[in-house]
């Protein structure tokens, strides 16, 4: 029974995890760059929502009503900015310049909230939803609910707008969308946009359920790298499987064996995987060249 | 394989324009700046100047180390932290149970520390190896995470996150950084030496063969497994040299300072931006940036503005000189010959012949960065 409540924990928090990683994973499929900023992002979409609920009693939820459409607007901010003008070597150029970003983001977040612990404390933070043994907290519920919404509605704009149609062509072959005439640079700086708002609404739930500050970024970066690499680069299925199964593998082996082991263990997870299949569980097999 | 890899001739040229500054600047440069570093100390003995020296040092030896394996066989790691670690472990475990008294005798274990990082990169390197690109990037910051976890973890070993004391040397207030300066000054002119060689040598031609087409070089009878692995061990050896200095320096080894993502990415910026893959970018890279950190650190108290100011020079940096520093300048003294030869040419003969502009811009064209 404990390892049942254990899974059914893994299962909820991966829920938004794999928001985070969806952010990730979609941003280095059509534009072959690692976001390294991510985990800065999520904890200033972590700040966001803390500070519109300790000031102004704006339920964490509906932050995001506000908080989403801003760091939307920062993710473009930062595509015409920052990645737009690197032209030779991408990946290694642009996983430096987000570094950059989220070294310029996380000093400017030290010096408006200091580096003590904060953690948004809702009323309904400690209260559970109780079936038999099994303890559901509502805070894991309301956020596993919206995860799905927002990847629900990611969905739909991937598989059933014209927009999506773009994206996606530019994720197969960014030349050859240019050439049937779109326009890669604004599907480009729309996506980097997702992603981040998608950070925001991580970054929402992590505050909720975590206390955290400016440094929880690295620890974050770290399993969303770990998370998407499991998932294979590009792969939005993947990432969701991943973010699932590793917060599973860590729930699991804390409960059975012990709390302090349970990361390690999914990173050794990933290790074994990726010497059986190196591209990830859903990734593309990369061609040619490194 | 032949040595026109080295130094590509380029095509389009109609006289061969060397890749190198002259010889003289070479070496002159060389020696000059090796009598500066020798003589800066002694020059400037305040305390607070020559800790700044000390971490100079230290990250020399791990910037030209690092090159040593991800600028020379392209294979970015940003997870050599790892072996920051381990050097750092292996030197105060060692000082604590062989009861290694503090001062010079401390520095008999950075040989050890080097070692055991070295022995420790062959599994992990053969394991991370196998895959290219990012994924090679983040499974190494994976690797650096494991280790950094198994630091916290295995509390017998390591005292978890009490961190280890080691025993600080008893060196009078004035003089405690000179000693870590100069071994640290060897150690980063011995990490120069094997880059210089590794760049000069067969091997080394392997591996930057494996930089530009892993596949191709594979097909002409490059050993890239084995090549890759034996940078990737030398460039361990110096990383956790440098750890094993910089771990009785500061006198006290924790996980999150031993196994440090900013140290990670330090290294790769340092070295990015003096110029990736050249001998003298991690030296320029250094000396400019370490300093510079170490000033606004002190000029901004601890955190903070620090952050931004150096965030904000990054960007600039890497908006401004993508290639990197050393990189700009060969190209600004190609451009200079090629100016002067062109003006010597155009006296003789009339004009005529291509721009200098459109030459330049060929051959970069065939130049890999």
């Amino acid at each position: 029974m404990v390892i049942l409540q254990a899974i059914i924990d893994g299962i909820l928090v991966g829920g938004f995890y794999a928001l985070m990683a969806c952010g990730l994973t979609l941003v280095f499929g059509v534009m072959e760059i690692v976001n390294f900023a991510q985990g800065i992002l999520v904890v200033l979409g972590a700040y966001l929502s803390y500070a519109l609920y300790s000031h102004l009693r704006v339920d964490p939820f509906l932050s995001l009503l506000i908080t989403i459409p801003g760091m939307f607007l920062v993710g473009i901010a930062v595509y015409w900015t920052m990645i737009k003008p690197i032209g030779q070597d991408r990946v290694i150029m642009s996983l430096l310049t987000m570094f950059a970003v989220g070294t310029i983001i996380e000093g400017i977040l030290d010096l408006v909230f200091t580096s003590n612990l904060v953690q948004t404390s809702t009323s309904y933070e400690n209260s559970s939803l109780r079936v038999g043994p099994l303890i559901f907290p509502y805070v894991y519920l309301y956020a596993f609910a919206m995860s799905a919404v927002l990847l629900g509605g990611l969905y739909l704009l991937l598989y059933r707008t014209r927009f999506g149609r773009s994206l996606r062509a530019a994720m197969q072959n960014t030349t050859a969308a240019r050439l049937v005439g779109i326009n890669t640079d604004w599907v480009s700086a729309f996506t980097l946009g997702i992603g981040v708002g998608l950070a925001a609404a991580g970054g929402m739930v992590f505050g909720l359920t975590n206390s955290f500050d400016a440094a929880s970024s690295y620890d974050l970066i770290s399993r969303l790298l770990a998370i998407v690499i499991f998932g294979g680069f590009g792969s939005l299925g993947g990432a969701l499987i991943a973010s699932i199964v590793m917060l599973v593998i860590e729930d699991v082996v804390a409960v059975v064996w012990s709390p302090t082991w349970g990361q390690t263990t999914f990173y050794i997870v990933l290790i074994i995987i990726l010497l059986l299949r190196p591209q990830g569980l859903m990734g593309r097999r990369a061609v040619r060249a490194q | 394989m032949t040595a026109t890899e080295v130094t590509p001739v380029g095509a389009a040229a109609p006289e061969h324009i060397p890749y190198e500054l002259p010889r003289p600047a070479r070496w002159g440069g060389t020696g000059l700046l090796l009598a500066v570093l020798v003589l800066f100390p002694l020059v400037f003995p305040n305390p607070a100047v020559t800790s700044i020296g000390v971490f100079t040092m230290i990250y020399l030896t791990a910037a030209c180390g690092w090159n040593i394996f991800s600028g020379y066989s392209g294979y970015i790691s940003i997870g050599h932290a790892a072996y920051y670690g381990i050097g750092q472990y292996t030197v105060a475990l060692l000082a604590m149970h062989l009861k290694v008294p503090a001062g010079w005798d401390t520095f008999g274990l950075l040989p050890a520390a080097g070692l055991v990082s070295a022995v420790a990169a062959v599994p992990i390197g053969f394991l991370l190896l196998r895959v290219r690109k990012h994924t090679f990037i983040v499974l190494t910051i994976a690797v650096m995470f494991i280790l950094q976890l198994l630091a916290f973890n295995l509390t017998s070993w390591t005292n978890g996150s009490g961190g280890l004391e080691l025993p600080i040397a008893t060196w009078q207030g004035s003089f405690f950084n000179e000693p870590f300066y100069y071994v640290g000054l060897v150690a980063a002119v011995a990490a120069c030496a094997v880059s210089w060689w590794v760049r000069r040598s067969k091997y080394g031609l392997g591996l930057l063969s494996i930089r530009d087409d892993e596949d191709r070089a594979r097909g002409l009878g490059i050993r890239a497994t084995r090549t890759k692995l034996t940078a990737y061990a030398i460039s361990a050896f110096f990383v956790g040299v440098a750890g094993g200095l910089y771990g009785p320096f500061v006198g006290s080894v924790y996980p999150q300072f031993g196994f440090d993502p900013n140290f990670d990415l330090a290294v790769a910026v340092l070295v990015f931006v003096g110029g990736i893959g050249t001998l003298a970018g991690p030296v320029i890279g250094t000396l400019l940036l370490i300093p510079l950190q170490q000033y606004f650190y002190l000029q901004f108290g601890n955190a903070n503005l620090y952050l931004i100011a150096y965030g904000v020079l990054f960007v600039i940096i890497l908006r401004l000189l993508p290639a990197g520093i050393a990189p700009s300048i060969i190209r600004m003294w190609r451009w200079f010959l090629l100016n002067r030869r062109r003006a010597a040419a155009a006296a003789a003969a009339g004009a005529g012949a291509p721009g200098p502009a459109a030459v330049v811009a060929a051959e970069a064209k065939q130049v890999k960065p």
